[in-house]
């Protein structure tokens, strides 16, 4: 078991499985089928991502470097948070991309019910992407601490 | 961060609840990226990337549903991205069914919001908002709060304005409450190289193959670029704008790039030199050998690599008028020299409906229809953005759509060999 600290983004507590995208996560392309053609586990439809593809990233504990692609990024993201196929979180090893954090604000703010709440941590370190590996437990407490184990 | 008295009475929703989630909005944004004030937008119009009537995206409509009914509209009008269906671009009977039934069957709901937000007029579709035809062009100086990263590359880098790499709905807010935050691409600290691309190539750069390339490189950093001037000239006439837009485009799209300098050429590399290279500054060199080893990197995700081109789109971001004109005369060249009549691939144009039009005051219009290029106001991307389109073998020489989509990257030469029948 290992913590790491980082800066909260959106704040919240929250244990579930990592699924990890070593790099950069591209939004649209990634949540664009699950939002478009219903699919409630939000399974990854970006095919340029080894990592992700075809895998379920609503519910995990979604652990990546920064976001990439459209600058519909952020809407997406407040979208998915809306019909509730969001990942239990999202845990950034870098600072968080202007995209990702506008749709994470977006949904903090504009957003009602606890269906739509996403925990964001970011500024966690390489050292953090490069211990979590997928099916870790994630942990995450006060003040930006995350614990994976 | 910082706020002024009006400022703070909208945040504490003295001008309403709605206003006041608007300027918290913007002010969080801000704050998650250092600024410690708001400045306010000083562009005659705004730009939007969400010109799509997505089902997928009902939230967004609910959100702007709220913003008309408080009556937390923009005093700015924008122009926003192209449309995503066109009747006269080729699509087979399924395609038409989910593109308007399924995926775009919101578009003339949204098109009403839009209205209601403040739409400049009905051609104000497009991503290349900023050409002369279109009239969204800022001055330099002018602080925007536009989204669509090929637009704001273009502005920043090219027009010397200061805009940030805004997401969607962001950018709209923004434009409401007036005020963007201060940060990032604002600064002038920000707006400082921290890469220095040396150009030492043997001919001149495919401007879509070398944007690549910077991008990939610096990923979201500032490059000063050396070298380029060479090739293009010391004067931003029609010809180096339009090979900036295509190249801007692509180091936005195969990296983050909101600000590009090239030396002796873009207003602030004119106006500072080399003052705007920050001390410590990275070097990359590109060369003959560096574009190939690029080019060569590109994964080819058709599920028959070789198969037949069934679509060529060229303009992503929209072509230009002298572009639109320019491959007039090529493709006619090409089929001269190929002995064919028509293009061999069915081959779409893209630009900005008021280029489209003006483009149709000259002659090259019949021209062009005479060789089978079809033009179209369309925006390729969002064509291409669904599971039908991921089967289809479409060829491009936009790095955009390559990046975005299953879409094949050729250069400019290799896509006019192939639509004329030239060569594989």
């Amino acid at each position: 078991m290992k913590q790491f600290k980082g800066r909260v983004v959106a704040p919240g507590e929250v244990k579930a499985e990592a699924l990890v995208s070593h790099g950069g996560l591209n939004t649209l392309a990634s949540f664009q089928k699950a939002l478009q053609f219903g699919d409630k586990n939000a399974t990854c439809g970006d095919q340029n991502n080894k990592d992700l593809y075809n895998k379920q990233m609503a519910g995990k504990a979604l652990c990546l470097p920064q976001t990439i692609g459209s600058t519909t990024g952020g809407l997406v993201i407040y979208c998915a948070c809306s019909m509730g196929r969001q990942p239990a979180c999202m845990l950034f090893s870098q600072p968080i991309d202007s995209l990702a954090g506008a749709g994470v604000i977006l949904a903090d703010i504009w957003l009602k019910g606890d269906h739509t709440k996403m925990p964001v941590i970011d500024s966690l370190g390489e050292d953090f992407l490069n211990y979590v590996k997928d099916g870790m437990t994630i942990t995450i407490k006060k003040d930006g601490v995350v614990e994976v184990a | 961060m910082i706020l002024t008295e009006e400022q703070k009475a909208i945040l504490d929703g003295k001008k309403g609840e709605t206003l006041a989630k608007v300027m918290e909005t913007v002010v969080r944004y801000g704050e998650l990226f250092g600024a410690e004030k708001l400045v306010p937008v000083t562009s005659k119009y705004n730009h939007l990337v969400t010109s799509f009537g997505l089902k997928m995206i009902g939230p967004v409509y609910d959100l702007m549903n709220e913003l008309i009914e408080a009556g937390a509209v923009s005093k700015q009008q924008f122009s926003l991205d192209p449309r995503p269906t066109d009747p006269n671009v080729p699509a087979n009977f399924l395609q038409n069914l989910i593109f308007n039934k399924i995926m775009y069957s919101k578009q003339d709901f949204y098109e009403g919001q839009l209205k209601q937000l403040g739409l400049m007029n009905d051609d104000a579709f497009t991503c290349t908002c900023y050409m002369d035809e279109v009239g969204n062009k800022p001055k330099k100086g002018e602080v925007l709060s536009w989204a669509e990263s090929s637009a704001v590359v273009y502005a920043n880098s090219v027009l010397g304005a200061r805009c940030n790499r805004n997401s969607g709905i962001i950018d709209i807010m923004g434009s409401v409450v007036g005020y963007v935050p201060y940060f990032g691409l604002l600064t002038d600290e920000g707006r400082k190289a921290t890469w220095v691309v040396e150009i030492k190539t043997t001919k001149k750069p495919e401007a879509q193959l070398l944007g690549s390339a910077i991008g990939m490189k610096v990923m979201e950093a500032v490059p000063y670029v050396k070298g380029l001037d060479k090739w293009l000239g010391n004067e931003l006439d029609d010809s180096a704008c339009t090979y900036l837009k295509d190249f801007g485009a692509a180091t936005a799209s195969n990296g983050a790039v909101g600000l590009y300098h090239i030396d002796g050429l873009t207003p602030e590399a004119k106006d500072e030199g080399e003052k705007l290279i920050k001390e410590g500054a990275q070097v990359y060199v590109i060369d003959d050998a560096e574009l190939k080893r690029v080019y060569d990197s590109y994964p080819v995700i058709w599920k028959n690599p070789d198969a037949k081109p069934k679509l060529c789109f060229m303009g992503c971001p929209h072509m230009s008028l002298e572009q639109l004109k320019t491959w007039t005369d090529r493709v006619e060249n090409g089929l001269k020299k190929t002995g064919n009549k028509k293009v061999v691939i069915p081959t779409v144009f893209t630009a900005a409906p008021a280029v489209i039009k003006e483009f149709e005051k000259t002659p090259y219009a019949a021209r062009l229809k005479a060789t089978g290029v079809i033009v179209s106001y369309i925006c390729p991307l969002m064509y291409m953005n669904n599971p039908l389109c991921g089967k289809m073998p479409v060829i491009t020489s936009s790095n955009k759509l390559r990046t975005y989509t299953t879409a094949r990257y050729y250069t400019d030469d290799e896509i006019l060999a192939q639509i004329t029948g030239g060569k594989k």
